[in-house]
């Protein structure tokens, strides 16, 4: 029936309209190029005074955080995807528009955060990785297959990211005002995928349930798999269980609020 | 006399519009409440990071967690200030977009009183009573041989430090004229600056400690006058006094970035709406 036709469009759309900003992706390249050299410091000194320090050597530790910033806006690490749009939506009724749409809610929403994620990895996030690479010492691979899985793990990451977010989205049908929402999945968000320092360098029983969590799909999971720390299928196997998970949960809570919440309108 | 009342005039501005936002956003007072514990939280996460490390080893670069808290304290609580009194700026870009920019121009009131006071946010205590809480533990926490001068230097620091930043603010509200949509640069900076500060200066690379001392003089914030207080050299070869050299730094700043203001004012194209 060709509707996933419907679904590239909405993707496309999503990577055009962030694409249009050129001088705001520009200065988002430079910020996360600043952050990187500051965190790539801190972690060596860290690593210097304890190496081996999470199984990472220091050029493994200083590729996870080029993939960091890589991948911060992305993944829409501390928020400010797709779930943004849809709760002003929900709050100001204009979902009312989105559910009369022959098309799924859900795959909507998601085909336009991977149209978003896409353009912030290619216009955002490889300038950052290449300057990483080029002016520190980084543990990349040379096998192509290696790659190849990598890329997979990023487009998992992807799908846990929206669904975790789509899920905090939906709230907005009960709770109207998002900031709060918008506050938890940041503070989550930042901690639990570990922008800040990596989960495998978590200490005692916090490092083994950080790691167990589906934030653990977004950045540790693709870092693991690129450096060879980690077999790839486990870790496939991880990020699907979660994005799974995820998207049901998220079909749930959907079903239940436009069955039982009065849509906003004026 | 013309330049004293309209300073004053500026001032009084300021307190009327932040006043304003207050009275809004406590409105919904439970929901102030938690975007302001939210807020704390989230640049709590900075030093739980920090603790983080700290739970695997004992010193960082050769600093203790208690001298590193002491740097993270006053870097967090000088930025809260300064993101407090100017932080909102970055919605400039968007006034300039929408062209609501213009409506603050023919306004009798300065355009950075309005600007700086635009949706001023209470919330942002909550970020300097997290930061003031790690440096009340620091100071506690380290080893100093306390001296009338280091005593004093405590108070300096968080003003001047808070002065610098605002400076940094005001800077990249007058690049945000010339370049409305790169609002983030200005996050480099900022919170960029506020990040590098909380680390020990022995962590970074020569060149990288010498601009921010020399080219963005962000050092005077906390690395040197703190190494002063905690009896440790200073991160580069510096005289003596370059301890007490804030407040003069942090002024001069303050006079360029007015300077940088003002010449990115006169050159503000409308969007012509």
């Amino acid at each position: 029936m060709g509707s996933w036709r419907l679904y590239v469009a909405v993707a496309v759309g999503g990577f055009r309209r962030y694409a249009t900003y050129r001088a705001a992706t520009a200065a988002g390249v430079f910020t996360n190029t600043v952050f990187g050299v500051i965190l790539v410091y801190t972690y060596l000194a860290l690593w210097d005074e304890k190496p081996h320090l999470g199984g990472y050597d220091q050029a493994q530790a200083v590729t996870y955080v080029w993939l960091g910033q890589c991948l911060y806006a992305t993944l829409a690490i501390q928020g400010g995807g797709a779930e943004k749009d849809l709760m002003d939506r929900i709050r100001t009724g204009e979902i009312a528009v989105d559910l009369y749409r022959p098309a799924d809610l859900q795959l909507w929403w998601l085909a336009s955060d991977m149209g978003r994620s896409l353009f912030q990895m290619v216009g955002r996030g490889v300038i950052p990785f290449l300057f990483g690479a080029v002016f520190f010492p980084m543990a990349l691979p040379t096998e192509v297959t290696t790659w190849a899985a990598f890329l997979v793990t990023l487009l998992l990451a992807a799908v846990v990211s929206f669904a975790i977010r789509y899920l905090a989205a939906l709230s907005a049908f009960w709770l109207m005002d998002g900031m709060g929402i918008s506050q938890a999945l940041m503070i989550t968000g930042v901690f639990f995928s570990g922008i800040v320092l990596p989960l495998n360098a978590f200490p005692g029983a916090l490092g083994d349930i950080v790691q167990v969590l589906p934030w653990a799909a977004l950045l540790q999971m693709p870092a693991d798999v690129l450096m060879g720390e980690t077999g790839v299928p486990g870790a496939f196997a991880f990020q699907a269980v979660w994005a799974v998970v995820l998207l049901a949960a998220g079909r749930l809570l959907q079903s239940a609020a436009t069955r039982r919440v009065v849509v906003q309108g004026g | 006399m013309g330049e004293r009342s309209a300073f004053a005039e500026g001032l009084r501005a300021y307190g009327l519009i932040a006043g304003m936002w207050v009275r809004s956003s406590m409105t919904y007072r439970t929901s102030f409440v938690i975007t302001m514990l939210g807020n704390g939280t989230m640049t709590g996460l900075d030093f739980v990071g920090i603790l983080l490390m700290f739970s695997q080893v004992d010193s960082l670069g050769g600093w203790s967690l208690a001298e590193v808290a002491l740097l993270y304290g006053l870097s967090a609580t000088a930025f809260g200030i300064a993101d407090l009194v100017l932080g909102s700026m970055d919605v400039m870009g968007a006034r300039i977009r929408d062209g609501s920019f213009d409506t603050l121009l023919v306004r009798p009131v300065p355009v950075l009183a309005q600007v700086g006071a635009d949706h001023f946010a209470l919330r942002r205590l909550g970020r300097i009573t997290q930061g003031a809480l790690v440096l009340g533990w620091s100071l506690a926490a380290v080893d100093v041989d306390w001296s009338a001068a280091k005593v004093l230097l405590v108070p300096v620091m968080l003003v001047s430090g808070a002065a610098i930043f605002c400076a940094v603010f005001v800077a990249g509200a007058a690049f945000q004229i010339l370049v409305q949509d790169a609002a983030e640069v200005q996050n480099a900076f900022t919170y960029g600056g506020t990040t590098l500060l909380q680390y020990p200066p022995s962590v970074f690379g020569k060149e990288l400690v010498r601009g921010a001392t020399f080219m963005l003089p962000l050092a005077f914030v906390n690395w040197v006058p703190a190494s002063y207080v905690l009896g440790r050299p200073y991160p580069i070869a510096l005289p003596e006094w370059a301890a007490f050299a804030s407040p003069p730094v942090a002024v001069a700043c303050c006079a360029l970035a007015g300077l940088a203001w003002r010449s990115g004012l006169r050159a503000y194209r409308s969007t012509g709406n």
